[in-house]
């Protein structure tokens, strides 16, 4: 079957030209493993245990094991619980997952007995929003948090600080970058660890680089993570990466043995884009990959497609299946990263969607990697959210109330630390016998938009410079002494508080991370702040000043600022009680703070201008006007009425202060009107003359084409606020049973 | 439970050095007084770990951290030749001799036996 031509009509070419249409999107192929969940592939769920040993595991018996099913079977599913879980039907199961009054540390110990399989027939019974509130129950970590990726196309060190210390200063608990050549690891591992601390202490950072370069630059106590133990589902994959099961685990309890947290990664999608999916569906294929990583010691998963997040999301429930895979690492008692970090989709519309799967529920980490620079320095083929997304981000916390992990800040404050981190690492660098940083760069990183902005730096020193440092003794130690002697005494603490926290381990347990304790810093992770959720009014809340600081966006303003009306304008002399006239008249009736208490409209028009504009239309038609005063309401149409009531022709023109104008006549029902322009912040000088002109026709009873409108739908949602802010003081100026007043416009003052 | 260990039983935590943690400070780190064996975590405190991991559920997790208890008694190569030796689909031979080298060498037992595991389907 072929995709949907675009040779139709206009409005079908122009959908086709919309970025959504940029994704692919195919039907389901089961047999090629090109399906979610239910490939014909996938085993039925079973477990036999005997003597404590699982010796069937979905329809396979020990001796028909492959490498992953072996593993699983030893390290991954409790022989104890097994029989007992796997007796509980699939809906059931489903049912205890989501269900707010089963708590979580019963379901998890449950879950401890499911087989892939199982795991996948269980995710199978829950629709999305079911799974978000299983989510949301089965979360490790009571405190959201957030990763962030930073990078840059030229390696540039002070602009890796900087963007690191933003990226601290904003929230993120963890900090990532990778390489543009590969010979900068260790130099690109020390500008965002220096950076980072310099944003907030206690920030874990990782070089996501080839593990050999990793463990190095981990036993120097450079990186506080690994998150580069990547894993599948199918043994075949992992014989194409030159691993297995056991090699992975063994990198796990490597790094753990120098002080560092691991988290592995996985994500549907993996296994059929190296060709080996052979009919088994992504989902299942991932839950392999889910207990491995659990039966390897892991503390953690990031999942939820992450890089081959595209081909799920090519398929029907691509999204849904993605979330499953974060919900079954979370329900067997892994930390989640959960993904949203890789490009998913063209549309803004489709990104933010799958983001709402997460964010709602709250995640450990919600993406596994938020690029904090713009996404064109962004290595990792991420960026699926960038720099020019965070004001969004954070209000979409501010809108929904909940904590997605990242913090508002102000500009100047995002400033301040770019330049000491940038400053920090110059000093380092210095300080150390690296390639020096002019203050040129340290100037361009604080304000650049990407690694463009930078001057250019002599690559292959600053290779070989990375060489020498990584084949040298020097360790975080070095670089707290260099900072130390350099008037970074501060920046030179939180390393050493950072790598105190390596020697007491307390983040390697599970979603681990490091919060701010005095002037020193503590762990919070499963097992010292757990996420507990039994209902409304139970689980993590934003309160205090958590909620004061996710409200507090830096581009919101105190509408009673917006509200004032600056200068009293007072454009008019006020005059006696306003009479009815008898003769050929237009009357210009204007609401109760036009200008007085309030002096333009929305359209930033002066209430002079508009009056003068008015008169000017209404003696082009050779007709006399006259100004009054309604005080008694500050309704539109009720101002037009009653200057109409007034008119001696019968008609009048009604102004509001925000510039809405009606014409009015006598014999309408006050509601009713001749014309309205209710677009006010559209209106200019030309309108309010063309007003003017009909309404004097309309008193001479001569033919005449409305004032011409311009159409902008943003008008209302750009001005809503301004508006009701104006119309707030007009109604407030208004005077239940107060006459109408005859006014005249007082001459203009000279103007400096 | 005594967890976070730093604030919890902060005395009982000590460097791979074997000096106390409150060592590791600035003033120390002026003085020359810390180096690179300070760097790192204690095997002890990785124990300690894995008895916080298994109490709160993470079985899992606590065996690698046993493993990781044991590992911090090998030098940075021999891990990276093992790693390497697994990386090959764990050949038998290799993997046994290494076994039993990090056994006698580092009394690396759980370790130990995780290679045997990586090398020998199990009948």
């Amino acid at each position: 079957m072929t995709g949907e031509r675009s040779t139709g009509s206009r409005r079908a070419r122009e959908r086709a030209a919309q970025p959504v249409r940029k994704d692919t999107t195919i039907h389901e192929w089961p047999e090629a493993g090109l399906v979610l969940m239910r490939g014909p592939a996938d085993p039925p769920s079973t477990v036999r245990v005997q003597q404590g040993r699982v010796v069937e595991l979905d329809g396979r018996s020990e001796r028909d094991f492959d490498s992953i099913d072996r593993f699983i079977a030893r390290h991954a599913i409790d022989p104890k619980v097994a029989e007992e879980a796997m007796a509980v039907p699939p809906r059931e199961m489903a049912r205890r997952l989501f269900h707010p009054d089963v708590a979580a540390a019963e379901v998890r110990r449950l879950f401890g007995g499911l087989t892939p399989a199982r795991l996948v027939e269980v995710m199978a019974e829950l629709d999305v929003l079911e799974m978000m509130l299983a989510l949301r129950k089965m979360r490790l970590r009571n405190r959201v948090a957030n990763q962030a990726h930073v990078t840059n196309l030229r390696d540039h060190p002070a602009l890796l600080a900087a963007d690191a210390a933003e990226a601290g200063l904003r929230g993120f608990a963890e900090v990532e970058t990778t390489v543009g050549v590969a010979g900068m690891a260790p130099l690109n591992a020390v500008a965002i660890l220096i950076g980072s601390q310099v944003g907030r202490p206690g920030v874990l950072t990782q070089a996501a680089v080839e593990e050999g370069i990793n463990l190095r630059l981990a036993m120097k106590g450079l990186v506080s993570y690994a998150e580069t133990l990547s894993v599948y589902g199918d043994e075949e994959s992992f014989r194409d990466g030159d691993d297995t099961p056991w090699s992975k685990a063994f990198l796990a309890s490597a790094y753990a043995s120098r002080g560092v947290k691991v988290r592995f990664t996985s994500g549907s999608g993996s296994e059929v884009l190296l060709g080996h999916a052979r009919g088994r569906s992504m989902l299942y294929l991932e839950a392999r990959c889910i207990l491995l990583v659990k039966g390897a010691g892991s503390q953690g998963v990031q999942n939820g497609g992450i890089s081959c997040i595209a081909l799920p999301l090519s398929l029907p429930g691509g999204i849904r299946g993605v979330l499953a895979e974060n919900l079954i690492a979370a329900s067997v008692g892994l930390e989640v990263a959960s993904g949203n970090d890789a490009m998913a989709s063209h549309s803004e519309m489709r990104k933010t969607a799958k983001l709402m799967l997460q964010l709602i529920p709250g995640t450990d980490f919600v993406t596994s990697g938020y690029s904090v620079m713009p996404r064109q320095d962004n290595l990792f083929g991420g960026g699926n959210f960038d720099a020019n997304d965070l004001d969004a981000w954070t209000l979409v916390q501010r809108d929904l109330g909940l904590d997605g992990g990242i913090t508002p800040v102000g500009e100047d404050e995002v400033r301040r630390v770019r330049r000491r981190a940038a400053l920090a690492v110059q000093a380092v660098w210095m300080e150390t016998g690296l390639p020096t940083i002019d203050d040129a760069e340290v100037d361009a990183a604080v304000d650049a938009r990407d690694s463009g902005d930078l001057p250019p730096r002599a690559r292959s020193a600053d290779v070989a410079a990375a060489r020498r440092f990584l084949e040298s003794p020097a360790t975080v130690l070095d670089l707290a002494a260099a900072l130390s002697r350099t008037g970074f005494s501060h920046e030179a603490e939180a390393l050493l508080a950072l790598t105190r926290q390596r020697a007491a381990g307390d983040y390697l347990q599970p979603a681990g991370i490091l919060i701010a304790d005095g002037t020193d810093l503590v762990a919070v992770s499963a097992v010292n702040d757990p996420h507990v959720y039994g209902g409304p009014g139970t689980g993590c809340g934003v309160e205090g000043e958590r909620r004061r600081q996710l409200e507090d966006v830096p581009f919101a303003v105190d509408p009673r600022a917006l509200g004032r009306a600056g200068e009293a304008p007072e454009i008019f002399e006020e005059g006696g009680a306003a009479r009815p006239g008898h003769a050929l008249e237009v009357v210009v009736a204007v609401g109760p703070a036009f200008g007085r208490r309030l002096g333009a409209t929305l359209a930033g028009l002066s209430h002079r201008e508009v009056v003068e504009r008015v008169l000017e239309g209404v003696g082009q038609e050779q007709v006399p006007a006259r100004l009054v005063r309604v005080r008694h309401t500050a309704d539109c149409a009720f101002i037009g009425h009653e200057g109409a009531r007034l008119s001696g022709s019968g008609v009048a023109i009604g102004i509001q202060s925000r510039g809405t104008a009606v014409i009015h006549r006598r014999d309408l029902a006050p509601l009713d009107n001749l014309e309205l322009l209710s677009h006010a912040p559209n209106l200019t000088g030309d309108s309010y003359r063309t007003l003017g002109r009909n309404a004097a026709c309309y008193a001479l009873g001569k033919p005449t084409e409305p004032v011409p409108v311009r159409i902008d739908n943003t008008a209302r949602l750009k001005h809503i606020v301004q508006s009701t802010l104006l119309h707030r003081v007009e109604v407030e100026a208004a005077t239940p049973g107060a006459p109408p007043l005859e006014l005249s416009l007082r001459a203009e003052r000279q103007r400096a | 439970m005594r967890y976070p260990l730093y604030r919890e039983a902060r005395s009982r935590i000590t460097l791979p050095s074997g000096r106390p943690i409150e060592d590791f400070t600035l003033p120390q780190l002026q003085a020359g007084r810390l180096a690179a064996g300070d760097l790192g975590i204690h095997e002890e405190t990785l124990r300690e770990q894995a008895r916080i991991a298994e109490a709160a559920g993470f079985a899992p997790l606590a065996r690698n951290l046993e493993r990781a208890a044991e590992l911090t008694r090998l030098p940075d190569a021999k891990i990276l030749e093992i790693y390497e030796a697994l990386r090959r689909g764990g050949r038998g031979a290799v993997l046994e001799a290494l076994a039993r080298e990090i056994e006698e060498a580092y009394g690396a037992r759980l370790t130990a036996a995780f290679l045997r595991e990586a090398a020998t389907p199990e009948p």
